[in-house]
C-alpha cells in the first residue's frame, strides 16, 4: 500500500468520519483515499475546504461536537493551519494533523524534507503549548502509529501530529492493517458540545481575559504536558550494544541510516543507530543513557539541524555531536551517507 | 538476499506502473518488498524513476545506492543510472528509444525495441508491459504467473480488453528475450 493511503485507512478504522483537507503535494492521496472512503459510510464526513485555514477549523468544529477528526496537509499548508491547531491546544481539543513535509521554506518543492521538525515539534502556533508529535519511518508505521494517535488525542484531549514526509507518503509497502474500532465503545467523551437539553451548559473557550484565569489555564495545560511527556516517549535502537558511535536520525532518515549501518556493519565499524519515534515528548532519557557507553553521536537529518538542539539539550555537554544534513529535498542513498558517517568514525578514531 | 532495481523513463511511459506491478508480484510471493516512485510535478513528460527493493529479509533502506538491475526506458535515463549499476549488474534497455550504449564493460546488457514491438497492440501503450515480461524473465525475481495474478487483480476491474492487450505484451516480453 502507498504510504498516504495506509495512514487514510488507519484513521477510518480507528474511528475518524471527519475529514477537512485543501489539496496539495506530496499529500493528496490521503484525502483521495478519505473522499472514497468516508463517502461510503453512512456517517462519513469528507470536505475539501476553500482553503487550509478553513478546514483546519472544520477540525475543530467536529472534534468539539465528539467526533474523530482528521486532517492532513505538506509544509506551506501546515503553516497556515497553526492558527487552528493552536486554538485545538486552548481549547484542548484531540485531533489528528498530517504533515508529509516537503522541501522549504516558502512553497519550496515537492521532494521529500524534515525541515519541519520544529514547527512540529514546538507547537508551531502562537501561545503556550505543545502538540504530540509521531515520526513514522515506513507504511506499517504510518498505519500504527495513526491509528494510535486518535487515542492519544482522546485520552489527553490534545492534538496529535504525524510527521511523514514526501517519500514516505509516496512510497509503496506491504502493511498489515490494524482493526477496525467500534465507535460506541470508543471513551465516553463528558465535555463535547452537543446541545444542552437535559443537562447544564458547557464552555469551550479559549478567551481568557483574566489574566489569572489564563495562568491557571497555561497551568493546566503545563500538567498535562508533564504527563505525556512521562508516559508518551518512544524510541527504537538498532545495533546499539556495541556501537562506538551512535547515529540519531528519526522518520525517513533512519531508514536510509540503517541502510548505511548494515554496509559499515559488513566492513567492521561499530555504528548503532537510536530513532526517536515520538519527536516529542522527545526521548531524552534514553539518549542520555547511552552516554554511560558510548562517546560521539552522529546526527542525520534532512534539514539544517533542528533535531540537532533537541539531541544536545539531551546529552546536556556530555558525549560529542557530530550533525549532517541535506535540507531541500535532496535524498541522499545509503552508499553516500555511509562514507560521512566512517569518515567522521576514523577521524575520531573509533576504528 | 537484497536486490534493488531501478526503472526509468519519461513521465507516461508506464514506470511507475511497472514497479508497482513488480513489487506487488514480490508480496504475493511473500517477499519483503519497498516501492519508491519519484517524479517531478508534470502530469505527462519530465522524469519518472521508480526504486524496487525486495529482500527475504527486513528492509533497511527503500532507497538503492548500488542497484543489481536497471530497466531503462529513454536517454536520459541511461546517462542517470549507467554509472550507478553495481558492477556485475543487468540493464534492460529500450533500444526503440535509446541510441547510445553503456561505455563500461561489466555490466549485462539487454536490449528491446519495446516502442516497436508495441504497435502490434491496438492503442500502442503496452510498451511497459513488454519491457516488464523481458525483464522477470531474465531477472527470475517473480514468477510470471505471479505477474499474471497481479495484472488480473490491477486491471481486472476495468475494460476487459485492456488486462488482454496488457497480459499478452506481457507475454511478449517474455518470450522475447531467449
Amino acid at each position: 500500500m502507498r504510504g498516504n493511503h495506509a495512514l487514510a485507512e488507519a484513521a477510518v478504522r480507528s474511528g475518524c468520519r471527519y475529514y477537512f483537507g485543501y489539496p496539495i503535494t506530496p499529500q493528496n492521496e490521503v484525502p483521495e483515499y478519505m473522499s472514497e472512503r468516508l463517502s461510503k459510510l453512512e456517517d462519513g464526513v469528507f470536505i475539501q475546504a476553500e482553503s487550509e485555514i478553513a478546514s483546519i477549523h472544520m477540525v475543530i468544529g467536529a472534534s468539539m461536537a465528539g467526533g474523530r477528526a482528521m486532517t492532513s496537509s505538506s509544509s506551506p499548508g501546515i503553516s497556515l493551519k497553526q492558527e487552528g491547531i493552536s486554538f485545538l491546544a486552548a481549547l484542548e481539543l484531540p485531533a489528528v494533523i498530517v504533515n508529509m513535509t516537503r522541501g522549504s521554506p516558502g512553497l519550496g518543492n515537492i521532494a521529500p524534507a524534515q525541515s519541519d521538525y520544529f514547527q512540529a515539534t514546538r507547537g508551531g502556533g502562537h501561545g503556550d503549548y505543545r502538540t504530540i508529535v509521531l515520526g513514522p519511518n515506513s507504511c506499517q508505521e504510518l498505519a500504527d502509529l495513526t491509528y494510535k494517535a486518535f487515542d492519544l488525542a482522546d485520552e489527553y484531549r490534545t492534538p496529535v501530529v504525524i510527521l511523514g514526509d514526501g517519500m514516505l507518503g509516496q512510497m509503496m509497502e506491504p502493511v498489515e492493517l490494524p482493526p477496525e474500532v467500534q465507535i460506541k465503545k470508543l471513551p465516553h467523551k463528558d465535555w463535547t458540545l452537543t446541545g444542552a437539553k437535559g443537562r447544564p451548559s458547557r464552555f469551550i473557550r479559549s478567551l481568557l481575559l483574566d489574566p489569572f484565569e489564563e495562568e491557571e489555564h497555561n497551568w493546566k495545560l503545563m500538567r498535562k504536558y508533564e504527563r505525556i511527556t512521562k508516559e508518551e516517549v518512544s524510541w527504537e535502537t538498532f545495533f546499539a550494544d556495541d556501537a562506538r558511535l551512535m547515529v540519531v536520525a528519526f522518520g525517513i532518515a533512519a531508514r536510509i541510516a540503517k541502510g548505511a549501518i548494515k554496509r559499515m556493519r559488513d566492513e567492521g565499524l561499530k555504528v548503532g543507530l537510536i530513532r526517536p519515534i515520538s519527536l516529542w515528548p522527545f526521548p531524552s532519557k534514553a539518549i542520555k543513557e547511552l552516554t554511560k557507553k558510548v562517546r560521539h553521536f552522529f546526527v542525520f537529518e534532512m534539514n539544517m539541524g533542528q533535531m540537532l538542539e533537541d539531541v544536545k539539550l539531551a546529552l546536556e555537554g556530555n558525549g560529542e555531536v557530530h550533525f549532517y544534513g541535506r535540507p531541500g529535498g535532496i535524498i541522499l542513498t545509503p552508499l553516500e551517507i555511509s562514507r560521512v558517517i566512517s569518515s567522521y568514525y576514523y577521524q575520531k578514531k573509533l576504528g | 538476499m537484497l536486490i534493488k532495481t531501478v526503472f526509468s523513463g519519461f513521465g507516461g511511459q508506464g514506470v511507475i506502473m511497472m514497479g508497482y506491478l513488480l513489487a506487488v508480484a514480490c508480496m504475493y510471493e511473500e517477499k519483503n518488498v519497498t516501492c519508491l516512485p519519484s517524479y517531478g510535478a508534470e502530469v505527462r513528460g519530465g522524469t519518472a524513476n521508480c526504486t524496487v527493493v525486495i529482500s527475504t529479509e527486513e528492509i533497511a533502506s527503500p532507497v538503492a545506492s548500488e542497484p543489481e538491475f536497471a530497466v531503462l526506458m529513454n536517454n536520459p535515463s541511461l546517462f542517470r543510472f549507467q554509472n550507478q549499476v553495481q558492477s556485475g549488474g543487468t540493464i534492460f534497455l529500450n533500444s526503440s528509444m535509446i541510441e547510445s550504449r553503456p561505455v563500461r564493460g561489466d555490466l549485462d546488457i539487454f536490449e528491446i525495441p519495446v516502442n516497436d514491438l508495441a504497435k502490434k497492440f491496438p492503442g500502442n501503450k503496452v510498451a511497459n508491459m513488454i519491457m516488464l515480461g523481458a525483464f522477470i524473465k531474465k531477472s527470475d525475481l517473480v514468477s510470471l504467473d505471479a505477474m499474471a495474478r497481479v495484472l488480473k487483480d490491477t486491471f481486472g476491474n476495468r475494460n476487459p480488453a485492456v488486462l488482454k492487450s496488457n497480459r499478452s505484451a506481457l507475454q511478449l516480453g517474455y518470450d522475447y528475450l531467449e
